[in-house]
């Protein structure tokens, strides 16, 4: 009986997570799915604990340790999303993965102490590949974390060799894999867990930052399958389910990322990027020219179609909120304000919307780049806030680019272009940047923030 | 240094180089000003106003004699006579047509800066007067025409009766061209445009005009970026074109110029005779000999069969107030280029490919002609090395795919065949699980890829749920680390969750 109704909460669970991820899809039906998925965590988690606790020979006692377990964990959880800043949200993202990933290991560690010795060839290899899944997610993560919080360098780690070290690291894991299978023993499984932390973490590490939204994205799925995998060892239906929706959407989410940026899945994953990106070249692209806050706004004031380009600087410098303010005087002036947002704009993707959205910019001026790109030639002034690599023209018109192909905003072609950004030093590609040097561009040094207050004080 | 703007002495002008908006601007450049009694009167600037913006109000012969003197038109030889050797004088010059008037500026000693031979480059844009003349000229010229013509440019359907939209042709599509453009399709007109280079043929569309083409080998832009002379086979193209046009069109506005050349005749006495009674015609070249047959510069003709030509060649002065605004905001911007230190005093270099294309004279040498200028809305001449087709990707052998499958499906069976029964049960959930995930997330907005990974990440924490069914364990260790999963498992998920409903919260929409 009970064990019925277990299993039927936790198949609404399911069905929730599933309406959850449908509706976030969305705006219209977004918040619609975050309550599925929380009401679906809720049926799922209460649903086991009466199942533990109806087993358990001291309900009380295992009830309280798990209730104080969860209500530490939680009230970190809650505290971490409330003080968070949006601009941090790439790095709370990252380093939320990486609790998924030492849960998995743990319990996977646990899974074979509980029944190691008895256990068949098909468990023993689900325990392997889980710990396996979860130490690679949790240094993965943390590296991730590291670098977006900038604690690191971001610049991919060049070991000589890389590659082989990988392909090392996956061939002794393999062996240690059919040692622990005929063995049972607990010697090859914490061997193989630490070669998997150290695989996770070089892994991670040998991506550059300028890929870490795609990183990010991949460790999510990582950590779907991480969870699918313990739902194998468990015979745990939900941890499956859920495990494989989280592990497959996360993969179609970072393969739709690196569509966007032109770039082979795999490459990235590999951490192969890095080693093809040209610094430094010599060629002289003429002189840029300057221009003063008082001269933008006077652009801006005559203008009657604007569009505002951020990247990753307009996080860094929390810009945000006075270019929403900007963007509201201009409306309020008549003037036709949009934003264009590369999809790897960033280092999370979504990343500008989410930090537009928190300086309440209505999402509907709010356009992809595919929707703007046709509008650009139409255009009276595009501010470009802290972008570089995706405005560059090169990455259209010089197929020796490191970035060559790589769909850009084409921000060029508007009439005026006014470039925000703190000094002439290239992007994270490593790419010096024509668009600076164009005829139409005009270079507007400083911190972000404080140019556009500049503009709104001028205007 | 002091500025001097003195009257216009030519007959008919009313634009003046100065106004008082433009005064304080040339006072923030560190300048004087002094301005000649009456100067801005013509075009609704009072002395007053000038005074009260900070110029001295002088008599003319002082405003003549200042360091920099700022014009509309060129100076005549009496004029000349009262520049100080040593002083720069900004005004038109047209040093292409009045090589005389070159040679008495040099003579007189003085530095002239000609604002009609700005190059054409995108940071000149600024000070360029003929752009900014152009502009409303373009616009006036419809007002013109619309006040000789003898119906609604808008159609309209009337209790009366049928209203028909007037048809507009407007000839040469430079600044004029699409002010005019712009201006007759925003009164409702049905607008036509023809200019002899293809490729402006967008921004005409981009004003609301219908372009018109005519099938003709490309010769390609000018280096210039002004119109060149045509070849022979496209003029006898265009003639046909336009004689086809005279007989439907009621109003033709022409603004065909070719710089330092007389302008090219477009319409003959023939196309203007096809027109029907009552048309307008107005010829924005008239002063340099006109594009249209029967054109006389600065009056209105009406010809035989009563069509209206007009020859206006004051239309931008029609416009005083504004265009001395424009003009004089022009003369700004070139002497913020002269004054880098913005302290009242003009540093002039001859390097700057704009400030030497200006230069017609200076220190009693002649300057001009300047070297040429390559604009960039010229393409760059060398064409682009033919890039080798790359050979197509042979298509893959679609059976291939199904023979891949086959196979994966038998080593599945295999591997299925050694497992445990309730091992296919789980994976049957689990691989129908990772196809609905890929569904459920193929065409999520990328707006909310943020959102959607936050929730994600929140939902894999349901590795929770291994970690409560370990707890109840009687090994103390593995009690330990199940109490640790959870805890790290509740870290993700309540902060997953919360921070996704932080980010929703904030999406809104007007």
């Amino acid at each position: 009986m009970t064990l019925n109704l277990v299993q039927a909460a936790y198949i609404v669970a399911a069905v929730l997570f599933v309406l959850s991820l449908a509706g976030l899809s969305k705006h219209e039906s977004a918040k619609e799915g975050n309550a599925f998925g929380v009401t679906g965590m809720a049926l799922a988690l209460a649903a086991t604990v009466w199942g533990v606790l109806d087993r358990s020979a001291h309900p009380l006692t295992t009830f309280l340790l798990i209730a104080v377990a969860m209500a530490v964990g939680g009230a970190i959880g809650l505290w971490r999303a409330r003080v968070v800043e949006m601009t941090q949200m790439p790095e709370l993202v990252a380093m939320l993965h990486s609790f998924v990933g030492l849960a998995a290991v743990l319990v996977g560690i646990n899974s074979f102490l509980t029944e190691g010795d008895g256990a068949d060839a098909v468990h023993s290899v689900e325990v392997f590949l889980g710990v396996f899944i979860g130490a690679v997610t949790f240094t993965g993560s943390i590296v991730a974390f590291l670098k977006l919080s900038a604690r690191i360098k971001s610049s991919p780690l060049m070991l000589p060799a890389r590659h082989w070290l990988n392909l090392a690291a996956l061939v002794v894991s393999a062996g240690l894999l059919v040692w622990f299978v005929q063995s049972h023993s607990i010697i090859p499984l914490l061997v193989m867990t630490v070669i998997a932390l150290a695989f996770g973490w070089h892994l991670v590490a040998s991506i550059g930052g300028g890929d870490m939204p795609v990183v990010v994205s991949m460790l999510n799925s990582y950590s779907g399958w991480a969870a699918a995998a313990a739902g194998f060892m468990l015979g745990n239906d939900l941890l499956i389910v859920t495990g494989a929706l989280v592990g497959s959407s996360g993969a179609i989410l970072s393969y739709i990322m690196c569509t966007a940026m032109n770039r082979s899945f795999f490459s990235v994953i590999a951490g192969g990027f890095g080693q093809e990106v040209s610094v430094g070249d010599d060629k002289d692209y003429g002189e840029h020219r300057e221009t003063i806050a008082a001269d933008v706004a006077e652009l801006l004031r005559d203008a009657s179609t604007v569009v505002i380009t951020p990247g990753y600087g307009m996080a860094v410098a929390q810009a945000q909120y006075p270019v929403a303010e900007l963007t509201s005087q201009l409306r309020k002036k008549g003037v036709n304000v949009r934003f264009g947002i590369h999809p790897v704009a960033g280092r999370l993707p979504g990343h500008m919307n989410v930090l537009l959205a928190e300086a309440k910019v209505p999402y509907d001026i709010v356009l992809e780049m595919d929707e703007i790109n046709g509008d650009l030639s139409d255009t009276d002034v595009v501010l470009v806030i802290g972008a570089n690599d995706t405005v560059n023209p090169s990455a259209a018109e010089d197929p020796g680019s490191p970035i060559a192909g790589m769909p850009v905003l084409e921000v060029w072609k508007a009439r005026n272009v006014v470039v925000f950004k703190r000094s002439m030093a290239t992007g994270y590609a490593g790419v010096q940047n024509p668009l600076f040097f164009k005829e139409n561009s005009q270079m507007l040094f400083g911190d972000a923030k404080e140019r556009v207050e500049d503009i709104i004080k001028a205007l | 240094m002091l500025i001097g703007v003195p009257a216009e002495s030519k007959p008919g002008e009313t634009r003046v180089a100065a106004t008082p908006k433009t005064v304080g601007q040339l006072l923030g450049l560190g300048y004087d000003v002094v301005i000649e009694r009456g100067a801005g009167s013509l075009a609704s600037f009072s002395d007053e106003a000038y005074a009260a913006a900070g110029a001295t109000v002088v008599d003319g012969a002082q405003a003549w004699a200042s360091d920099l003197v700022l014009k509309v038109n060129a100076p005549d030889d009496a004029e000349i006579a009262l520049l100080r050797p040593g002083s720069l004088l900004a005004s038109l010059v047209s040093p292409a047509l009045n090589p005389s008037l070159v040679s008495s500026l040099t003579a007189a000693g003085v530095t002239a800066l000609a604002m009609d031979a700005v190059p054409r480059i995108s940071r000149a844009q600024s000070l360029d007067v003929l752009s900014s003349m152009a502009n409303i000229g373009g616009y006036r010229a419809v007002i013109e025409a619309a006040h000789e013509f003898g119906s609604l440019f808008t159609g309209q359907v009337t209790a009366a009766g049928k209203v028909p939209p007037a048809k507009v042709l407007v000839v040469g599509a430079g600044v004029a061209g699409l002010a005019a453009i712009g201006t007759a399709s925003s009164l409702g007109a049905i607008v036509r445009a023809f200019d002899a280079r293809a490729e402006v043929g967008e921004q005409v569309e981009s004003m609301g005009a219908q372009f018109l083409r005519i099938d003709v080998e490309d010769e390609g832009p000018s280096a210039t970026g002004y119109a060149k002379e045509m070849g022979e086979d496209f003029n006898a193209k265009a003639a046909a074109l336009y004689a086809e046009q005279a007989k439907d069109v009621d109003i033709v506005i022409t603004t065909a110029l070719i710089p330092g050349r007389p302008a090219p005749r477009l319409l003959t006495e023939e196309m203007v005779a096809s027109m029907k009674p009552g048309s307008v015609v107005v010829d924005m070249a008239a002063a340099s000999g006109g594009n249209v047959a029967g054109s006389v510069a600065d009056q209105l003709v009406t010809t035989a069969n009563g069509v209206r030509i007009i020859g206006y060649t004051d239309l931008p002065g029609r416009l005083p107030t504004q265009a001395s605004q424009l003009f004089g905001t022009n003369l700004v911007n070139l002497l913020k280029l002269l004054t880098p230190g913005k302290d009242g005093r003009v540093v002039l270099d001859l390097e700057d490919v704009v400030q030497r294309g200006m230069t017609v004279c200076r220190d009693g040498q002649t300057l001009w002609p300047p070297p040429p200028v390559q604009v960039s809305a010229a393409p760059p001449a060398a064409a682009a090395a033919p890039v080798a087709p790359k050979p197509e990707p042979k298509p893959r052998d679609p059976r291939r795919k199904y023979v891949l499958m086959a196979l994966a499906a038998v080593l599945f069976a295999l591997v299925a065949g050694g497992s445990p029964s309730d091992f296919l049960g789980h994976f049957t959930v689990f691989a129908l699980a990772v196809i609905v995930g890929f569904y459920v997330i193929s065409n999520v907005a990328h707006a909310l890829h943020t959102p959607l990974m936050a929730e994600t990440n929140a939902i894999s924490g349901i590795i929770l749920v291994g970690g409560l069914l370990q707890v109840d364990s009687d090994d103390a260790v593995v009690k330990v680390l199940a109490l640790l999963a959870i805890t790290v498992a509740s870290i993700n998920i309540f902060g997953g969750f919360a921070v996704t409903g932080r980010m929703l919260q904030m999406f809104r929409k007007d």
